[in-house]
């Protein structure tokens, strides 16, 4: 392997990925005065943050009374009580003062009328412990993300953040189970860099590609979980996958829940406000695991819309035109293009589509990585942010507007932890040779693959059948057959054909690495669905339709070496960070 | 000597042909610019015949079609794959777009595909735009503000319709590798897209700088360069009008 030229970096930190939560990480490093990279397989503003449409949570009460314990509250009863509630605590108590600060750094928000930011309403989102809808999602019309992405890299800019973009990341560096930093390839001129750092943070985001019908972008692989696996490092709570309830039929572009925020709703074949009937009180505001699981049985039971009867229209041709054109000009744009509508005149054909990992990389809240060895502990010199994390505040079941947020909020925090515990300019550890030729050695034999099977075949067998097996609903015989299945688009690794050997842009070698990277995320994902008996946020399943608090009030942690999985439990936090608010205790979860 | 022609290794050749193998009855030809920086060749046009009975309607899935099932070495960004990442901008029968929202029905004949106009090839359809990178750096594309507390900053409604039609730019680089101006100048005129930037930040009612950003501007190269060619405009896949917030920064100065 001594083919391949190495740079060597050193650095304090390395951040891994340049989405929201990378962005903000890196920001606050480079405040306090950190030697700080950030390393992107692409341009920080080509990150998926950027398709964020709806909004970002915040108790600001800029729209009426607003309380972050009434927003604690909701997350952890969205969460299906799998959340732990120290790290709800604080997401829900930073909320504020992360949103201000975005709005300081030139974030454009839409405003109410005397000015301040406009909030609008979203599933799950509600007043008093779960009263009436609340308005605490801020938004910059229906590009929140995208607003939120572009001025969180202007401050990156500001700060003088170093960046390395279009570097594909291999590995972790990993010593006496501690972190090194990492080894990346650089996609412009095909050479290896190897990155040393007291603290890597990973911000790579999710993994939605491992389905084939999802609103992620191609580039949403999760590489960073897998190189966590790869470092025998657990992933957490895989089995909660977020099927948002309105992706264009056919195309899976997300349209925002903010749509029915500002008062669309979803209709089935005979024209009825289906939403009604399974969740009376929030309706078309329930959180998307319901919606999403609605919109499922009235498919199953024949109240589809089209040919096929498999999907069903949501409505907002009865809004005024005016402030379909105000907040919601995007997904006008989106439809006219995807599905050929005219928003103001017809509906537009939706069906729940993959759209979120609430499992990921364990972390506390202050974002270092956990595992358990006995009990639970941290990896020192590892942490996690953003949608590649597992902190758990979003447990069996993300609330819209809690992704945005926790990016900010997360990010923020790595930084300050990151920033306790190194000092500019301490020395870095020797790391022996064998981790780099390790990483190199399966670089080396992925490229040189002179086998029969293309990784586009693979990864559509890998994507067809987490799509059939591991969907919205789910039961023993689905994930035995599925438990099965994923294995073979693995094994069909033996054989990988990989045409293109150059190092300069080739994607082919990319698409391949992203390709191992999704297949172990596909397998922990499927196992430790299989491993959880009983129907939990989005994990419900047909033959165990009840929660069961007394044997799962746990995550799920999943090791996975080859195709080979261990699956272990670690209790969930019955406790919050402080004396500011109340533990909430199990209940029965209506909407 | 100055030399007039084009050097020997920029002429383009006639490269691959894939006949389709599915038997399909409805075949498309599409066209390809190729170039490997590995390999000591002239870049080529490779010619791949698409089934367009199963290829879904962008040319971005006809490019992924071929890429999963014809030929997996091309290469080209893409990400969102529903025009908000802006990662996928290239040029379709000689217009500028994003192949995730160009539909291929509104392509006559033959799809050619190239890179956007005037970059500095990486390989395939990927362009260089790491100078347009740094030219929107050198906007300072931040909010500076002296207000130091921890409220928002508030900001009418109709102060904020103006950042409405540029804070949406994705960077693609659709406009700026349409405009002449940028081809010609492109290492000194700031051009379309980082101009349009550059106004969101004069333009906002919040930002405190917007004098010394207008200074910074008012240059014969970086803004000047401008003339009104409005290839810009008519490039944008978002519907942007970067020839309009040019023309607002010039009035602005023309006024102060």
């Amino acid at each position: 392997m001594s083919s391949y030229k190495i740079i060597d970096h050193e650095y304090d930190v390395v951040v891994l990925g340049a989405g929201g939560s990378g962005l903000r990480a890196a920001v606050g490093l480079s405040e306090a005065g950190l030697k700080t990279a950030c390393v992107s397989k692409v341009f920080p503003t080509r990150s998926h943050t950027s398709a964020a449409q709806g909004g970002i949570s915040a108790a600001l009460g800029n729209m009426g009374e607003d309380d972050w314990r009434w927003h604690m509250y909701d997350t952890v009863k969205g969460a299906d009580w799998l959340g732990d509630q120290d790290s709800i605590e604080y997401l829900c108590k930073e909320a504020p003062a992360a949103v201000l600060e975005l709005e300081k750094y030139g974030v454009p928000f839409s405003r109410t009328e005397d000015g301040k930011i406009y909030q609008r309403p979203f599933g799950g989102m509600t007043k008093n412990y779960g009263n009436e809808t609340v308005q605490r999602t801020c938004a910059a019309a229906d590009r929140t993300g995208h607003a939120i992405l572009h001025t969180l890299y202007g401050q990156a800019l500001k700060h003088n953040t170093e960046f390395f973009i279009e570097y594909f990341a291999l590995d972790l560096i990993m010593k006496d189970g501690a972190c090194k930093g990492l080894i990346a390839w650089n996609l412009n001129d095909g050479t290896i860099h190897r990155f040393r750092s007291h603290i890597t943070i990973i911000a790579t985001g999710g993994y939605g590609k491992v389905y084939y019908s999802a609103t992620s972008a191609h580039t949403c692989t999760g590489d960073g979980n897998a190189m966590v696996l790869r470092a025998g490092l657990p992933l957490q709570d895989m089995e909660f996958v977020q099927f948002h309830p309105t992706g264009i039929y056919g195309h899976g572009t997300l349209i925002s829940e903010g749509v029915r925020g500002e008062g669309g709703y979803l209709v089935n074949s005979k024209g009825e406000r289906f939403m009604e009937r399974y969740a009376p009180k929030a309706k078309d505001l329930a959180s998307r695991d319901v919606v999403s699981r609605s919109i499922a049985v009235e498919i199953n039971e024949g109240r589809g819309i089209g040919k096929e009867q498999d999907h069903v229209h949501l409505h907002i041709d009865h809004l005024d035109p005016k402030v379909i054109e105000e907040r919601l000009p995007g997904i006008s744009e989106a439809s006219k293009l995807f599905a050929n509508v005219d928003v103001t005149k017809e509906p537009i054909p939706v069906v729940p589509t993959v759209h979120y990992n609430m499992g990921g990389i364990p972390t506390n809240y202050k974002a270092e990585v956990l595992t358990v060895n006995g009990s639970e502990k941290t990896v020192p010199g590892l942490m996690a942010i953003g949608e590649a994390a597992c902190v758990s505040v979003h447990g069996a079941n993300r609330l819209g507007s809690n992704s945005l947020i926790d990016l900010v909020v997360f990010g923020r925090a790595a930084a300050k932890r990151a920033a306790e515990l190194v000092k500019p300019g301490m020395k870095h550890d020797e790391i022996d040779r064998s981790e780099t030729d390790r990483c190199l050695d399966r670089f080396d034999k992925l490229r040189n693959s002179q086998g029969s099977n293309p990784t586009s075949e693979l990864r559509l067998s890998m994507q067809k059948t987490m799509q059939s097996k591991c969907a919205v609903f789910r039961s023993e015989k689905t994930l035995k057959e599925g438990v099965d299945e994923i294995r073979k688009p693995f094994e069909g690794m033996e054989s990988l054909s990989v045409k293109d050997k150059s190092l300069i842009f080739n994607t082919d070698l990319v698409e391949t690495l992203e390709f191992d990277n999704l297949i172990r995320q596909a397998i922990t994902t499927m196992d430790s669905a299989y491993h959880r008996k009983e129907s939990r946020g989005a994990h419900a399943r047909e033959d165990f339709p009840k929660r069961d608090d007394e044997n799962y009030m746990q995550h799920t942690l999943s090791w996975c070496n080859g195709s080979k999985t261990k699956i272990n439990y670690r209790p969930v936090h019955r406790s919050t960070l402080t004396n500011d608010v109340q533990y909430f205790p199990p209940q029965e979860r209506v909407y | 000597m100055v030399q007039f022609n084009l050097p020997s290794n920029s002429k383009i050749k006639k490269g691959q042909y894939y006949k389709d193998k599915t038997g399909s009855k409805n075949i498309r030809k599409v066209n390809v610019y190729r170039w490997d920086p590995s390999k000591n060749e002239n870049p080529r046009i490779d010619t791949y015949e698409v089934d367009m009975d199963n290829c879904s309607s962008k040319v971005l899935d006809i490019l992924n079609k071929i890429k999963n099932e014809i030929d997996p070495s091309i290469a080209y960004r893409r990400s969102c794959a529903h025009g908000v990442c802006g990662s996928c901008a290239m040029n379709m029968n000689g217009k500028n777009g994003l192949a995730c929202t160009k539909s291929h029905s509104e392509l006559d004949g033959d799809i050619d595909i190239y890179p956007l106009p005037h970059l500095k090839v990486l390989k395939d359809l990927i362009g260089d735009l790491s100078t347009l990178y740094k030219q929107y750096e050198s906007v300072e594309p931040w909010l500076k503000t002296t207000k130091i507390n921890d409220k928002e900053n508030i900001q009418t409604k109709e102060d904020r319709a103006k950042l409405d039609g540029l804070y949406e730019c994705i960077m693609c680089a659709c406009c700026s590798t349409s405009c002449p101006s940028y081809w010609w100048n492109g290492e000194k005129y700031l051009g379309p897209a980082v101009l349009l930037q550059a106004y969101r930040w004069i333009i906002d009612s919040r930002d405190e700088d917007r004098k010394e950003r207008l200074k910074k501007v008012a240059d014969e190269l970086k803004l000047y360069r401008c003339h009104t060619i409005l290839n810009c405009t008519n490039a944008c896949p978002k519907g942007l009008n970067p020839a309009k917030a040019i023309a607002e920064i010039k009035k602005m100065l023309a006024t102060a």
